[in-house]
């Protein structure tokens, strides 16, 4: 195996440390994930809001999440808070920051679309029935939202793995990074090993993101 | 767009946001000064974690290299654990102009604009830059690089802004992590690598077919250790613990235990400074 690089990977604890960066851009990404589905259904909701003004400030909200690249937004909370607030936050703290303030205006996103893809005349029926606005959001809306939603949400979950790369940048050490540290402790040695640790690092992501997909593409098919 | 001019733009929007706030800036110095340090006890290190022989991790996770063997010896001297910090070329004057590291020990090579944005100590390496290319078409002068041809360079090094100041014809290919760069010209995706000459002088040794066609470019610059700008009790401290240590010839015993093995005896007196006594020319921009 010694020309395919893959012997780096058994010395020392170099396995370990590998499988401790996947388990911090995991953390990372499902920590974020769940606090941003806990705030991306309100902000869902407020999307569809009657009042102009708030439809306008989540609009522009949207946007600056779309227009400004992740590396962007890091390196203005993790480093600019210090500089204009004098917070000193933790490199963990800012990712997750950054990872929420994004996924909360994806998912809302998702929500907003969600819930304008429910026929008005659900919305009528359940008045017809008597139902009061939260009765009829929760016991009619709610549940078709939900199951339009998971399987998009769970796209996003992805996504997210696969952007805590970007995190190395402000000091983490994650999955890649230990790759790379890995590499280059043995470029004298394993010359090769660039190619073996690049494609464990790959399984790795692979092995993570790809039953989260299947399992958002079965959801599609049972619930579509 | 490319993830260095990320970067470029990420730093910029700090500093605009820093800007436009006012008064409240620095209502506390950004950095610990010595004794501060001392109290808590630990000292936060900035370090690269992928350049070896520099500063890089082992295979059970510790850090090690010719900066990290420096840094080990300040935080015994001190008296302190040394929390190492993983940085990136591009991030190292950010991490101290917001304290969040109290030293920069990250083969940070002393340059005019970066004296303006930090406090350098005295130096305790000497580097040139140099250029490496394949042995079918070895590039032995940067006036043979073509027009189609790209050069790597790895973002925010010495070795970009010398290119884009001086050749700004060539196309430079940007990277952020060494490691990046590396594998790019294995690759062949580029003509030739510019970087700080030790490292492709390691690099040629190691990697069969690749040669160094210019061993040394531009000023012959210096390597030293950084803290944040104003902080002068760490700032002397620094310089007379280099001085101090070139009394043992420790940054001798610091080379024969970290880069001997990848720049070969040779190299020895070229590189390493020792006391902070610059041995040729004094460091100059141009």
């Amino acid at each position: 195996m010694q020309s395919l690089g893959l012997d780096v990977l058994f010395k020392g604890s170099n396995f370990i440390r590998l499988l401790e960066g996947l388990w911090v851009a995991v953390r990372i990404s499902l920590i974020s994930v769940v606090l941003s589905i806990v705030l991306g259904i309100p902000a869902g909701m407020l999307m569809t809001s009657r009042s102009r003004v708030i439809r306008a400030l989540f609009r522009v909200y949207l946007e600056i999440v779309r227009i400004m690249p992740q590396m962007v937004l890091l390196f203005i909370v993790y480093f600019g808070t210090t500089r204009v607030f004098g917070w000193d936050l933790s490199a963990e703290a800012s990712a997750i920051i950054v990872f929420v303030f994004w996924g909360c205006a994806e998912m809302g996103d998702l929500v907003r679309g969600a819930l304008i893809s429910i026929p008005r005349i659900q919305y009528e029926s359940a008045a017809a029935l008597g139902m009061n606005q939260l009765v009829s959001f929760r016991y009619v809306i709610l549940p078709q939202t939900v199951r339009r939603l998971i399987p998009l949400s769970i796209n996003l979950i992805t996504r997210m793995i696969k952007t805590t790369s970007l995190v190395m940048m402000i000091g983490i050490v994650e999955v890649l990074k230990v790759g790379q540290q890995i590499i280059e402790a043995n470029r004298k040695a394993s010359p090769n090993a660039a190619f073996g640790v690049f494609a464990t690092v790959f399984l790795l992501y692979f092995l993570i993101c790809w039953p989260i997909s299947t399992l958002a593409s079965w959801l599609e098919k049972r619930w579509a | 767009m490319k993830k260095n001019q990320l970067i470029a733009a990420a730093a910029a929007a700090v500093l605009g946001i820093s800007l436009l706030s006012t008064g409240t800036v620095f209502a506390d110095e950004a950095f610990r000064t010595l004794d501060e340090i001392k109290e808590s006890g630990t000292i936060n290190i900035g370090v690269f974690s992928d350049k070896s022989p520099f500063g890089y991790v082992d295979e059970n996770g510790e850090y090690q290299g010719y900066d990290v063997y420096l840094a080990e010896r300040l935080g015994e001297d001190l008296g302190v654990e040394i929390n190492y910090v993983s940085t990136e070329a591009a991030s190292r004057i950010e991490y101290l102009q917001t304290g969040k590291v109290d030293i920069i020990l990250a083969n940070f090579t002393v340059t005019e604009e970066r004296a303006e944005e930090v406090d350098f100590a005295l130096p305790y390496m000497n580097v040139a830059l140099g250029v490496v290319s394949p042995d079918d078409a070895v590039v032995e002068s940067l006036d043979d690089i073509g027009e189609d041809d790209q050069v790597i360079v790895i973002s925010g090094t010495t070795a970009e802004t010398y290119l884009v100041k001086n050749y700004p014809d060539i196309k430079l290919q940007k990277y952020d992590a060494y490691a990046e760069a590396k594998t790019a010209l294995e690759n062949g995706n580029a003509a030739a690598w510019a970087n700080d000459n030790t490292e492709v002088i390691a690099f040629a040794i190691e990697n069969e077919g690749f040669t160094v066609g210019i061993p040394s470019l531009g000023s012959a610059d210096t390597i030293a250790p950084a803290v944040t700008k104003g902080n002068e009790t760490l700032l002397d401290w620094l310089n007379e613990e280099i001085v101090a240590l070139g009394e043992e010839q420790f940054f001798h015993a610091d080379y024969e235990a970290t880069l001997l093995d990848t720049y070969g005896a040779d190299y020895e007196d070229t590189l390493v400074v020792e006391g902070g006594a610059v041995g040729t020319v004094e460091t100059e921009a141009e």
